[in-house]
């Protein structure tokens, strides 16, 4: 196979890579416009945000000698030698630790029944009232926008000190963003089921329970999960506004340089958090597989 | 009836469901309920608590109305403090992406191809993610003293973690085409990751980021909680004085600031790369 291609007569080749040059300079012209941007942006939020790189360079000792720090105890010894003074609040900490799980199991639970009802009256080919639809959106994004810490903040004072405003704080918070995730779950079934119960005579709460909620409720069990995992780290700080959980002794450790305390409790933290990432994802695989199957 | 039971015949698991079939979801739905119950008696709910709790956020909500700073000095002050709390929310995000690209592409299964490497830097990226922002802002405190500076090294770790994490995933569900082509024309590694790899995942990438910028905003409202600049300073100082007027009105310019900065990203993420799912957290 012998091909030979014929080279472009000159005055073609010429328009071609002329063609080409403005192109790419085009493009170069309108990169650099988006640099320049982000350049500015980056100097009025740098000024803004009071970005000092040479405080950062200066101290940036003191971060590694601070996380260096949390692994010793307060007689200088690395923790893994002595793991029982490195944990002598184990006790305290596991039922700290507890209680910081029910409160995300528990605010899990009850934004997922929140979010559960509203989302049908959501979702645009559910629920084809827009007097209806339109609030409830708005409430449902209200309650995702509003920081869980904030909710927490002014629940504290109208619920008092402890673990009750908490859970409500991540339950309201959960409604929102489950509701949103649910009810976009829901505008994208298969209407047929819907149209069939609704020539039956169905009611509206018959249709949802009997067309829509078979089709939708693995997803929905899926997005809980995950929302559960998301939860157990936001607990995990809500003491710091006095919410309960295990957040009050971390925040104290911290600010009292007790620091082989906060290694502890970080460590305790972390590790939860991971398992509950690995339990999830399973049951979440294993329940959308089911729903595969079928 | 012979119809009825030629169904019958065929389908038999539907007409004579077995035990866990039938009884499987009344029992999950009786536990949970159950659970739920326990918990919030062991957390201390009560009727009445909760009935005097909702007259007492009756009675704040309607402080609340009309939202009203006091006066234009305080709204300028206020609205300044938002300001920062974009402006940290924009550095922490685009900061950390710019950190965690190199991470994610040696946390990726397909770049570096070492299970040791892979495991550790999976884990030591999930180890960042585990804390919270919160925590990383305490932490950098003790570094560079309170402040917004704070807040914006607070949001670039916390995210490093989860960059690091989505875009070794984008990376791993790359398109093997464009690799397998720039190495047969007898590229190097870093032309392989270049042309092979970047130009596929980089709009991912950047619509992730473009997410986060948004979800960031809300994060750095609270960071001034515990001294690491922006609003949440004023935010937690006016619910703890009670004035009402003064939290409707931050909170409703945080709705604002960030109805706006979802308009734009969302917009951008639309021109970059279509309509796509992007984690909701």
């Amino acid at each position: 196979m012998n091909v030979t291609i014929a080279p472009l007569p000159p005055a073609r080749l010429a328009v071609l890579t002329a063609a080409y040059r403005q192109n790419i300079a085009a493009r170069r012209r309108q990169g650099l416009i988006l640099a320049l941007a982000v350049l500015v942006c980056t100097a009025l939020a740098s000024i803004s945000a009071e970005v000092s790189p040479l405080k950062l360079v200066e101290n940036i000792g003191n971060f590694t000698t601070y996380i260096a720090r949390l692994f010793f105890l307060d007689n200088g010894r690395f923790v893994l030698t002595d793991p029982v003074e490195w944990y002598w609040g184990l006790g305290k900490w596991s039922r700290l630790l507890a209680e910081t799980l029910l409160i995300a199991y528990v605010g899990t639970a009850l934004g997922a029944i929140g979010g559960l009802f509203l989302c049908f009256l959501a979702a645009a080919n559910l629920s084809t009232n827009a007097w209806i639809r339109w609030p409830v959106r708005r409430f449902l994004e209200f309650s995702r926008t509003v920081p869980e810490l904030v909710f927490a903040l002014i629940f504290v004072i109208a619920f008092g000190l402890g673990p009750v405003p908490g859970v409500l704080a991540i339950a309201i918070h959960t409604m929102g963003a489950l509701g949103k995730q649910f009810f976009e779950v829901a505008e994208n079934i298969d209407m047929r089921p819907v149209e069939g119960v609704t020539a039956t005579g169905g009611t509206w709460s018959t249709m949802v329970r009997f067309a829509v909620l078979p089709q939708v409720a693995s997803n929905f069990v899926s997005y809980t999960l995950l929302r559960f995992e998301i939860n157990v780290r936001g607990a995990s700080v809500m003491g710091f506004v006095g919410a309960g959980g295990i957040g009050q002794d971390l925040l104290e450790a911290i600010r009292k340089f007790y620091y082989s305390d906060v290694s502890a409790i970080l460590l305790l933290i972390i590790g939860t958090v991971m398992l509950i990432d690995l339990g999830t994802e399973r049951l979440r695989h294993r329940i959308l597989h089911l729903e595969g199957r079928k | 009836m012979t119809e009825l039971e030629r169904l019958k015949r065929q389908h038999p698991a539907i007409f004579a469901p077995s035990i866990g079939q039938r009884f499987g979801g009344p029992i999950a739905a009786g536990g949970i309920a159950l659970s739920l119950i326990g918990g919030l008696w062991h957390l201390g709910f009560s009727p009445g608590r909760i009935v005097d709790g909702m007259g007492q956020l009756g009675t704040m909500i309607g402080l609340m109305f009309p939202p009203d700073p006091g006066s234009f000095a305080r709204a300028m002050i206020y609205l300044n403090a938002l300001g920062e709390t974009v402006a940290i929310a924009f550095l922490g995000t685009f900061a950390a992406a710019i950190l965690a690209m190199p991470l994610g592409l040696l946390a990726a299964k397909n770049v570096v191809a070492n299970r040791i490497v892979h495991f550790l830097s999976r884990r030591g990226l999930d180890s960042i993610r585990g804390v919270d922002t919160l925590i990383w802002a305490l932490i950098w405190i003790n570094v560079v003293g309170l402040g917004p500076f704070a807040g914006v090294l607070a949001i670039l770790t916390s995210d490093i973690g989860t960059f690091g994490k989505l875009f070794s995933e984008a990376i791993e569900a790359a398109d093997k085409r464009p690799v397998e082509g720039v190495l047969s024309t007898g590229a190097g590694p870093l032309h392989r990751i270049r042309f092979g790899i970047l130009p596929g995942v980089f709009p991912v990438m950047l619509g992730q980021v473009l997410y986060y910028f948004e979800s960031n905003t809300r994060s750095a409202t609270i960071i001034g909680i515990v001294g690491a600049g922006g609003i949440g300073l004023h935010l937690a100082e006016q619910i703890r004085t009670l004035e009402f007027g003064h939290v409707a009105f931050i909170v409703l310019s945080i709705l604002a600031a960030v109805a706006v900065i979802d308009a734009i990203s969302g917009r951008l993420r639309f021109a970059i790369i279509g309509k796509r799912a992007v984690p909701v957290d």
